[in-house]
């Protein structure tokens, strides 16, 4: 959907057009930011624009949110994440270039003599409705962006969200309800209460849970599945509208899907919608403690890869296997066995002082 | 590619239709499921054309079609075998298949109407009829266990000026789709019964003339236009006048004039007398056609490519199917001219799926242009090559949205692409592409053969030539009229006969539901672009909806609100969210139940409406809160 995506059909070889510099015409179509790099990389060609009043010289090709950044420039964003296209669907870090609508910044690129207002009023006010419409519409208690720090209810005070305008949430939708909208129709509401995506969270295998009452539509599982990572391609975005949802051909089980279990789509959810089936039942039980967890990162002891793993552990107990994004041998992907086969660790011979 | 498809077979039926659609453009038994070579006795997997096939995803939407077009529904059998032949993830099949409203992933009976209960059917009374079927049938979307006929509700069908209209679909070898009106609960339930009968049953209904001209087809055509056989009209002027499914007709009317010149002319002339013409896209977004058309041809790398957009579905839009049944021939001839003009040798028109008598007659001008020799290789005995197909849509408003027609043709969900890049940088498959809509494509035969100046003649500076509106809702002949820009918005409401019973006219929608409403202080507006602007209006898709003193303007309001939150695709925050939001919003005014005080509402409504028009990623999330706000500040809404 972003306009560094290759294009999805191979050019048959170019044609020659009269006029036309035949440089032009040997010259590949630009490839994704993922794929490698000529090794001799030439110093970036800078672009001169000016970002809330102030002249910058900026590498053209970064976005305007890599821009603002390096300008210390703080943009909320949800549904973007440094290992994954960006999507530019949450419409939170909208900037304001002047054109006739505000401009994702995560997905935009910089051009010579743009000018950039990052928070100004139109600026905004989209972002507080935004953050409403999210946060009337979906559970974001657990929500937050990679960054600067995880969390997204500092910026619903910055803009002065107010989610509650909307009314009163509406009751959750029964298990498998959501699954069965039918496209293009939907319950007419009385508006009394505001319509939200609460709904029993999907519980069919041990080792991930699918709270889509949590899920804010960011793409990134999708993406990750899929061809920015995975290439398992077992979920998709099907529906549309609000009752677009994050599925499985016909809502199969996971477990009948074509999922492997590599865990990537937990590694990039915002959201805590996707989350370890321990951590899950862990906080239903009211025993999630963070604050006494310890991280540790360490090597996956299965294959000669040599993955960074992050283990989570609480009372001695591994309870969430990450990998950070910027671990240099796969950026934060792991497999199933990295991800979930830790069970062995928490064997302890029979009769061990450490006996669990 | 290794996916993992589910074991299940499809029925032979579905086996049949999808091969049937796949075989010749794929190969015989050539698939891309790349699973080794097996017993094909037994499961028919061979591992053979997988790259070729892989490149072939753009197929997925024909194929969805031919499976729900034989049987009525998308099984999970049936999505397997399109996943084996096309290696394309059933997830991703189910996503593109689960946005569509034509389509079904549930089971339904063979036989199932589309009722239009959107503006125009809602003004005649649709709602009365939905009530009925719901008495007979069971509600909408929920058939009676064992039933062999369903309904559904539909936004609008572009069938306004024979209001309430129906869309009827039979699933079989081949299925029958018929959109009609004005029809009553009684004729629609006897017309799916004469559906499950048989083809011509259903059809002899609708089209009882023939083509040939004569006064009792100009009699019918004038039930939706009502100049048909009147001089002086460009782009209407073959209607009634030319068979639509003979090309020795349309050769005989001046048809293939303007590609014979436009291949003598060359590719350069071309695009300048289309830039002469000052002549402005018709779709809605009124971009100059020569400035695109230019810009594609400058693009240095190919392949590129020319799509008509004839995915009409802006509420109380119908002019465009009023070309594409009526001048199949010209939008045909036209493509071809747009793909020299620029250097493509594809074309695609996307058709929504609504039109079905459309599809057959552009369908028939393709092949017989082909057999002519009017497509294909050495076009006209040049070196210009050019071939085209149809498209079609499966329910979706959005797809009319430019990137995501790419999106649906390419056979993933059509979800808007980010802009930046234009089509014409990055369009179709990548390739640079010209997006144009059918009136749009209608002007280009003329400007050809008048040339830019000639043609720019008409209209006023900054509108030029003629436009089709379609005039619907409280007037006494809805239909498509033709009129250099400039006249007036209560004159081409006289056109239509004006409102009935000697009433007032309370309101006028102009532009479709992403268009806005005016009172009848702006009766006096220009129909021009800058003359909507100036009346903080917009021409939009040039519809134009005549509500009188009697109608219910919130009722209306409420389902154009519900319009924009069903057709949303979902894909960005404040359209997703924000449509659901607005038709909330209006729910608690009309019923007398606001959150504060009612100017609190609009104000909350204000809010809302500026955030989607100033963050969504397209143009539907942008106008979905115009109608509303517009309409509801009209005097005496709120009481």
């Amino acid at each position: 959907m972003s306009e560094q995506l290759p294009p999805k059909t191979a050019f048959p070889p170019p044609r020659p057009y009269p006029g036309v510099d035949p440089e032009i015409l040997t010259t590949p179509p630009a490839r994704s930011p993922g794929l490698a790099q000529a090794p001799e990389r030439r110093a970036p060609r800078m672009v001169e624009m000016t970002i809330d009043g102030a002249p910058v010289s900026v590498p053209s090709g970064s976005t305007i949110l890599e821009a603002c950044r390096a300008q210390g420039i703080d943009i909320p964003t949800l549904c973007t994440l440094s290992t994954l296209n960006p999507e530019g669907v949450c419409r939170l870090c909208v900037v304001d270039t002047g054109a006739r609508a505000l401009t994702p910044s995560c997905s935009a690129r910089v051009a010579e003599g743009m000018t950039v207002e990052t928070e100004n009023e139109r600026v905004r006010h989209s972002r507080r409705l935004v953050l409403e419409l999210l946060a009337s519409s979906v559970d974001l208690d657990l929500a937050g962006p990679e960054l600067p720090d995880g969390t997204l209810h500092k910026y619903l005070e910055r803009y002065g969200a107010d989610p509650a305008r909307f009314g009163p949430p509406s009751s959750p939708a029964a298990a498998g309800e959501r699954d069965a909208a039918e496209a293009g129709h939907h319950r007419v509401p009385d508006g009394a209460t505001a319509s939200n995506v609460g709904q029993p969270a999907k519980i069919d295998n041990d080792l991930f849970v699918r709270d889509y009452s949590k899920c804010v539509l960011c793409y990134k599982c999708v993406e990750a599945c899929g061809v920015d990572a995975q290439n398992t391609f077992a979920i998709s975005v099907a529906g549309r509208g609000f009752a677009a949802r994050i599925s499985t051909e016909f809502d199969l089980p996971l477990a009948e899907s074509a999922c492997v279990f590599c865990g990537n789509c937990i590694n990039v959810c915002p959201t805590g919608a996707l989350m370890f089936r321990s951590e899950y039942e862990l906080r239903r039980a009211g025993d999630w403690r963070e604050q006494d967890q310890t991280t540790t990162r360490t090597i996956c002891p299965y294959c000669g890869v040599g993955c960074t793993l992050e283990l989570h552990v609480q009372d001695n107990r591994i309870v969430k296997v990450l990998s950070p994004l910027d671990a240099d041998i796969t950026s934060g992907n792991l497999c199933v066995k990295g991800r979930f086969g830790f069970d062995f660790v928490q064997v302890r011979p029979k009769g061990s002082s450490r006996e669990v | 590619m290794d996916l993992r498809i589910a074991d299940l077979a499809a029925t032979t039926a579905e086996r049949r239709a999808i091969d049937a659609y796949l075989d010749p453009r794929l190969g015989p038994s050539r698939g891309g499921w790349d699973g080794g070579e097996r017993d094909i006795s037994v499961d028919g997997r061979v591992a053979r054309g997988g790259h070729e096939a892989r490149s072939h995803r753009e197929l997925l939407l024909p194929a969805l079609h031919a499976v729900q077009d034989r049987v009525g529904w998308i099984s999970p059998g049936a999505v397997s075998h399109i996943a084996r032949r096309l290696t394309v993830p059933p997830a991703e099949i189910f996503g593109v298949a689960s946005f569509y409203a034509l389509l079904s992933t549930v089971e339904r009976p063979p036989a199932s109407v589309h009722v239009c209960d959107d503006l125009a059917c809602r003004l005649a009374g649709a709602e009365r009829v939905c009530e009925e079927l719901e008495r007979e049938l069971g509600p909408a979307g929920h058939p009676r266990p064992g039933a062999e006929r369903t309904w559904h509700r539909s936004p609008c069908l572009g069938q306004c000026e024979r209001a309430p209209a129906a869309l009827f679909t039979v699933a079989g070898d081949p299925a029958i789709r018929v959109s009609t009106g004005p029809l009553d609960a009684p004729a629609i339930l006897s017309r799916l019964d004469d559906g499950l009968r048989g083809r011509d049953d259903l059809e002899a209904f609708e089209r009882p003339v023939g083509t040939a001209p004569s006064p009792e087809r100009l009699e019918q055509l004038r039930r939706f236009a009502p100049q048909a056989g009147q001089p002086g009209l460009r782009l209407l002027a073959r209607v009634g006048r030319v068979d639509p499914t003979s090309l020795t007709d349309y050769l005989a009317n001046g048809g293939y004039r303007a590609l014979g010149q436009a291949i003598a002319d060359g590719p350069q002339r071309v695009i300048e007398e289309v830039i002469a013409a000052e002549v402005l896209g018709r779709g809605g977004a009124a971009f100059p056609t020569g400035r695109k058309w230019a810009s594609a041809a400058a693009a240095p790398l190919g392949p590129k490519y020319v799509v008509c957009n004839a995915d009409e579905a802006e509420p109380g839009t119908f002019k465009d199917r009023v070309i594409l049944e009526e001048d199949p021939f010209a939008l045909v001839e036209a493509v071809t001219i747009a793909g020299l003009a620029i250097g493509a040798d594809r074309g695609y028109l996307y058709l929504r799926g609504e039109y079905p008598l459309a599809e057959e007659r552009v369908e028939n001008a393709i092949a017989l242009a082909r057999q002519a020799g009017l497509l294909g290789e050495r076009i006209m005995d040049s070196a210009f090559a050019f071939d085209m197909e149809v498209r079609r849509g499966a329910g979706a408003y959005i797809a009319g949205e430019e990137t995501a027609l790419f999106e649906s043709i390419e056979g993933d969900r059509p979800e808007p692409r980010s802009k930046p890049p234009f089509p014409v940088e990055v369009g179709l498959f990548g390739g640079p592409t010209i997006i144009n809509n059918v009136e749009t494509l209608a002007n280009i035969p003329h400007i050809v053969l008048d040339g830019g100046l000639a043609y720019a003649e008409l209209g006023t500076s900054g509108s030029r030539g003629t436009k089709l509106f379609s005039v619907s809702g409280h007037v006494a002949r809805p239909g498509v009229f033709e009129v250099p820009f400039g006249a007036r918005l209560g004159e081409v409401i006289e056109m239509a006969g004006g409102v009935p019973g000697g009433r007032a006219v309370r309101a006028v929608l102009v532009g479709g539901a992403a268009g806005r409403f005016v009172g009848p202080e702006a009766l006096s507006m220009p129909l021009t672009y800058e003359g909507a602007r100036a009346a903080g209006a917009t021409l939009g898709s040039g519809a134009i909806v005549v509500l009188d003193e009697t109608t219910d303007v919130l009722d209306i309001l409420r389902r154009i609100a519900e319009f924009f939150r069903d057709e949303s695709c979902g894909q960005c925050v404040p359209c997703r969210v924000g449509t659901v939001r607005q038709e909330e919003l209006l729910a608690r005014l009309i019923a007398g139940h606001p959150h504060g005080t009612v100017e609190d509402e609009l104000a909350l409504l204000d809010e809302l409406a500026r955030a989607m028009r100033d963050a969504s990623i397209c143009g539907l999330g942008q106008t979905a809160s115009g109608a509303v706000t517009s309409g509801i500040r009209l005097p005496g809404v709120l009481g």
